[in-house]
């Protein structure tokens, strides 16, 4: 036996360490057990507590089977398996979930809150759902790949007006997608495969999952300057000189409205002229829309740089997302818009979109679509959810100037109206990773690390502690 | 295919450059297999015909050969591949990649290129009012779901839709089940309930009675923890998503599929960058299991390859292998160190018994070895639209469950973040409350006691016509479709003068059937074999 354990550890090491649980289980198949269960494998000393070591000695001298007798134990397929990190963002929600102090507070994940720190479904999300869940003439069968037709058209209304000339002249296909994410994936598939050229310019910053997204669709990631530190505004000369030097033809990601992570929007007449120039370049704009309604609070005012560039003449593409404008996050609505110049590429497109889809999903998820499609084409449930929207953007600015007004009485160092100027959900601190960490680390206050705090997830409550948090951080930490 | 060279002008470019290199090249020749030499050489055959102009000479080259220093910096931009020294070792360095990286490499280059071209010719950038997509292809149709769209545009008073596998009752109309509709009641009214992102991975109480349901309470690989389950968007999702898994993180494995098989596995492997091989699978004579062509077909795959495996209910055939052939199968897979991939959409609808249509992949999962498990509740909860399914891989620890878990939260981020809420949510509601999981089990076996019906009637119909053939496979096949053995041609005939929507391979769809309908589809069968209007 001993000159077994002596064999195994030369060439056994590709062998892991058998946990006690598996060990028992190959007891339960009947095969032999061997003895390079015995193996003390140098990794084996970080993983496991002096418990396992008990047993392994207990094996080692049981009367077990040589070697030569013995079925090797077969290694996993999965052996070189490496722990992936955690997402960036959705990981500060997980380690929040985690931490056990009775004080805490998550403004990580642009979800919205109420006052009262509470998840909120809107009540015209409500009663849709209750419509539909009521109404025995339904059924659960599979939608068309492109998705529910009814909730494309609102959608695609909603975006660009119905009495825009591009919707007017049937120039634009529409497709459920899930949520952004899904709409951004299958817009940048679908530019992968049939785009000549394959380059998609990202503001910086930008949201982290774009960065992710494109390269997985064949999308080279290149970027332009969009925020300007010292100003905590838009570096719009930067910008413009970006765009200009980058190649003709090239894609460009937009952000609609209310960018993520910023909160740094361009002025009507900035979007004019980065209009002219992109349209000037034969560029491609892709658009990012999971805010509208969340900027100034008016669906139509918040589409204006979408709208402009649709009617221009020019072709894009929008991924739309329902996740935080009508909170319907878990559901996973959304949908990627193309528009064309004619209708005949429209459906030419619609058609290639389709077999993106297919093999990803086959078709979207009916219930969230549903619920939209229901909200959106009724008048007293579309004037309710508007009212509801602006409710939860009037309660984003009021924590804005909660925290502004907080931050000033406490007289904590540094220039704080960009809380105010900023626009949507977040507001872009200009707090640094090590002041990041220290508010985590002693205060519980969880964000992502480039400073991004989402006001949705602040309370009237919550704004004290909040303020201690950065006033602690700004004034002892660099 | 053509789709991908969108301009005549750019078609031209693949022919000129790769006529020459298909005949001359040194590392054509010698690229293993030959495959994408192969692939390049059908298609400019297939092209020949187009008009190529001879102003356009080898794009590739020229541009790998060029002194143009813009040329050369646009293709090593979009390919990350260096190009320097001689233009002969530039061009190699520029074929080495193409082989290397196949038709996405060549398709980009010649876009990149074609668009050099352009600039180079023109001295401007593209036309902006020409429209970019005007020369994409149309699209074909999708072979299975077009079906259902063929058969709404049919205006005729009579007709039927078989295409489909989506259950119906003997009214012919879908069905939601009562044990669903009172799950989704409880659900709407619980207002403390909320519509937050799910994790990753889903909703953690429907992965857990998920794997429980294919895998039994008691199993060891679940008792030991070592079986990671994701949700994901049905059957279609869970297996596009193990299968950017594998492309992933176990490269090089080619995965075999059945022959036949369902027909979206053919658009889903390549999409996720798996080759895919073929076992037999179906004896056309026999209409039953190829048994010995399956064995030695899984036998002289290479070690540690991908095995597809219908759980139950093979989709199309309904041919499905008897416990002791499962046994032989699962040995072969085993000592070959193959890696199986169960897909499992119609557990409960074979015969009716959860615990009988999972005996096959249990039995993977009882002997010790790794397997992945693609999961669907859209036939047996009839929840096709919610897209509810789960991913399940079986591992030989639950460290490495862990981080094979991490890995595929990698995948879903990027591909639509997380999942939708509502039909796990029933799905949960269903299989957790004592009462309404009997009602479900209950009602599952109504539905797969009327197919078993349709089947009985369907053989009595044809038999009563002596419609010529031996018919007896409609009732010795399992689950939801009939592989009829009708031909292209018969099932055109059948659709025409019928207005019986199939697919084009001769599946019918069993769930589609009524007894009010099966004479019209005796008639429309008999009609088809017998050639007679």
């Amino acid at each position: 036996m001993v000159l077994s354990f002596l064999n195994c550890t030369s060439s056994q090491t590709r062998h892991r360490p058998l946990t006690h649980s598996s060990l028992s289980s190959i007891h339960s198949t009947g095969r032999p057990l061997i003895s390079s269960a015995a193996c003390i494998l140098p990794e084996d000393k970080e993983q496991k507590g002096g418990g396992d070591i008990a047993v392994r000695t207990v094996f080692f001298f049981l009367p077990l089977p040589t070697m030569a007798s013995a079925q090797a134990m077969p290694i996993s397929v999965w052996e070189k398996l490496t722990e992936a990190p955690e997402d960036a963002i959705l990981g500060v929600t997980v380690a929040y979930n985690k931490d056990p102090n009775p004080v805490k507070l998550n403004l990580g994940v642009g979800a919205y809150r109420t006052d009262e720190g509470k998840p909120l479904v809107l009540e015209v999300v409500r009663q849709a759902e209750a419509r539909l869940v009521a109404d025995r003439s339904r059924y659960k069968e599979y939608l068309p790949i492109v998705g529910l037709a009814a909730f494309n058209k609102l959608s695609k209304e909603l975006a660009f007006g119905a009495d825009h000339p591009a919707v007017v002249a049937n120039r634009i296909t529409t497709v459920q997608g899930l949520s952004g994410t899904g709409s951004l994936r299958v817009g940048a598939e679908f530019m992968g495969q049939h785009y000549h050229t394959p380059i998609i310019y990202v503001p910086v910053p930008t949201w982290g999952n774009h960065n992710k997204i494109f390269p997985k669709a064949g999308l080279k990631v290149q970027s332009y300057r969009y925020y300007d530190p010292a100003t905590r505004g838009l570096n719009f000369t930067g910008m413009m000189e970006d765009l200009k030097a980058a190649p003709d033809g090239a894609i460009i990601l937009l952000h609609v409205c209310a960018h993520n992570p910023t909160g740094v929007d361009p002025l009507p007449e900035q979007w004019d002229a980065i209009r002219q120039l992109i349209r000037a370049k034969g560029q491609f704009p892709f658009f990012d829309s999971a805010y509208q309604g969340f900027a100034s609070g008016d669906l139509d005012a918040d589409a204006y740089a979408l709208r402009s560039f649709a009617a221009d003449g020019g072709e894009l593409a929008l991924a739309q997302s329902y996740a935080k404008n009508m909170g319907l996050y878990g559901e996973r609505v959304g949908a990627l818009s193309m528009v064309c110049a004619t209708a005949a590429a429209a459906k030419l497109v619609e058609g290639q979109l389709k077999l993106v889809i297919r093999p990803m999903y086959s078709s979207p998820p009916l219930h969230g679509a549903a619920i939209v499609a229901t909200v959106l084409s009724e008048e007293k449930l579309l004037h309710d959810w508007k009212a509801e929207l602006k409710g939860m953007a009037d309660r984003i600015i009021e924590m804005r100037h909660k925290l502004y007004d907080a931050l000033l009485q406490r007289g904590t160092p540094g220039d704080w109206t960009h809380i105010l100027k900023q626009i949507g959900m977040f507001t872009f601190t200009g707090l640094t990773k090590p002041q990041v960490d220290f508010m985590r680390e002693k205060y519980h206050v969880y964000m992502t690390g480039d400073g991004r705090i989402s006001m949705a997830g602040l309370s009237t409550a919550t704004v004290p502690h909040l303020v201690n948090a950065i006033d602690d951080a700004v004034r002892n930490i660099a | 295919m053509v789709g991908l060279y969108p301009t005549i002008e750019r078609r031209a470019i693949v022919i000129a450059a790769f006529e020459k290199e298909a005949q001359s090249s040194p590392l054509g020749k010698k690229r293993e297999g030959g495959g994408d030499l192969r692939h390049l050489q059908r298609f400019t055959a297939a092209m020949a015909a187009t008009n190529s102009s001879a102003v356009f000479l080898s794009a590739v080259d020229r541009c790998a050969a060029a002194d143009s220093p813009g040329k050369r910096t646009l293709l090593e931009r979009s390919h990350s591949v260096r190009l320097v020294g001689t233009p002969v070792t530039r061009r190699a360095a520029v074929w080495r990649k193409a082989f290397g990286l196949g038709s996405n490499f060549l398709r980009r280059t010649i876009s990149s290129l074609g668009f050099a071209m352009a600039s180079a010719v023109t001295e401007k950038p593209p036309a902006t009012s020409k429209c970019l997509w005007e020369d994409v292809e149309m699209a074909p149709e999708d072979p299975i779901l077009g079906v259902t769209l063929a058969y709404n545009k049919d205006t005729s008073a009579v007709k039927l839709n078989l295409g489909v596998g989506a259950y119906r009752t003997e009214e012919g109309k879908p069905f939601v089940l009562e044990s669903v509709r009172k799950a989704e009641a409880i659900l709407a009214a619980d207002r403390s309930r909320n519509k937050e992102y799910l994790p990753i991975t889903g909703l953690a109480a429907f992965n857990k009675l998920s794997r429980e349901l294919i895998l039994e309470n008691d199993c060891p690989a679940l008792v030991e923890n070592r079986v990671a389950t994701i949700q994901c968007l049905s059957g279609t999702g869970s297996l596009r998503v193990g299968a950017d898994f594998l492309a992933a993180h176990y490269p090089n494995a080619a995965i075999y599929l059945p022959d036949p098989t369902w027909g979206n596995h053919k658009g889903i492997f390549p999409a996720s960058g798996l080759c895919m091989k073929k076992y037999r699978y179906y004896n056309s004579q026999s209409r039953g299991l190829d048994i010995e062509g399956m064995i030695k077909d899984l036998k002289s795959a290479p070690s540690g390859s991908v095995v597809l495996l219908h759980g139950c209910a093979h989709n199309p055939t309904g041919v499905d292998p008897l416990p002791e052939q499962w046994e032989v199968i699962r040995q072969v897979i085993r000592d070959k160190g193959h890696l199986p991939f169960f897909d499992c959409a119609y557990q409960g609808f074979a015969s009716g018994d959860l615990s009988q249509d999972a005996a096959a992949v249990r039995s993977f999962a009882g002997d010790g070895g790794e397997l992945l498990i693609a999961q669907s509740f859209a036939k047996n909860m009839g929840l096709y639209g919610e897209r509810v399914g789960a991913l399940s891989v079986v591992c030989r620890s639950e460290v490495i469950a862990k981080k094979l878990e991490s890995q595929v939260k990698i995948i879903i981020r990027k591909m639509y973040s997380s999942p939708p809420i509502h039909g796990a949510s029933i799905v949960t509601t269903v299989l957790g409350d004592k009462e309404l999981r009997e009602e479900w089990m209950s009602e599952l076996r109504g539905m797969a006691n009327r197919i078993i019906q349709m089947r009985k009637q369907l053989y009595d119909a044809l038999i009563l016509r002596e419609t010529p053939g031996d018919w007896s496979h409609i009732l010795n096949q399992i689950g939801m479709f009939t592989y009829s053995g009708l031909n292209k041609e018969q099932v055109a005939v059948m659709t025409r003068d019928y207005h019986v929507y199939m697919t084009s391979n001769g599946r019918i769809s069993m769930a589609g059937l009524s007894p009010s309908t099966v004479p019209h589809l005796a008639d429309a069968i008999h009609a088809a074999v017998t050639g007679n209007n």
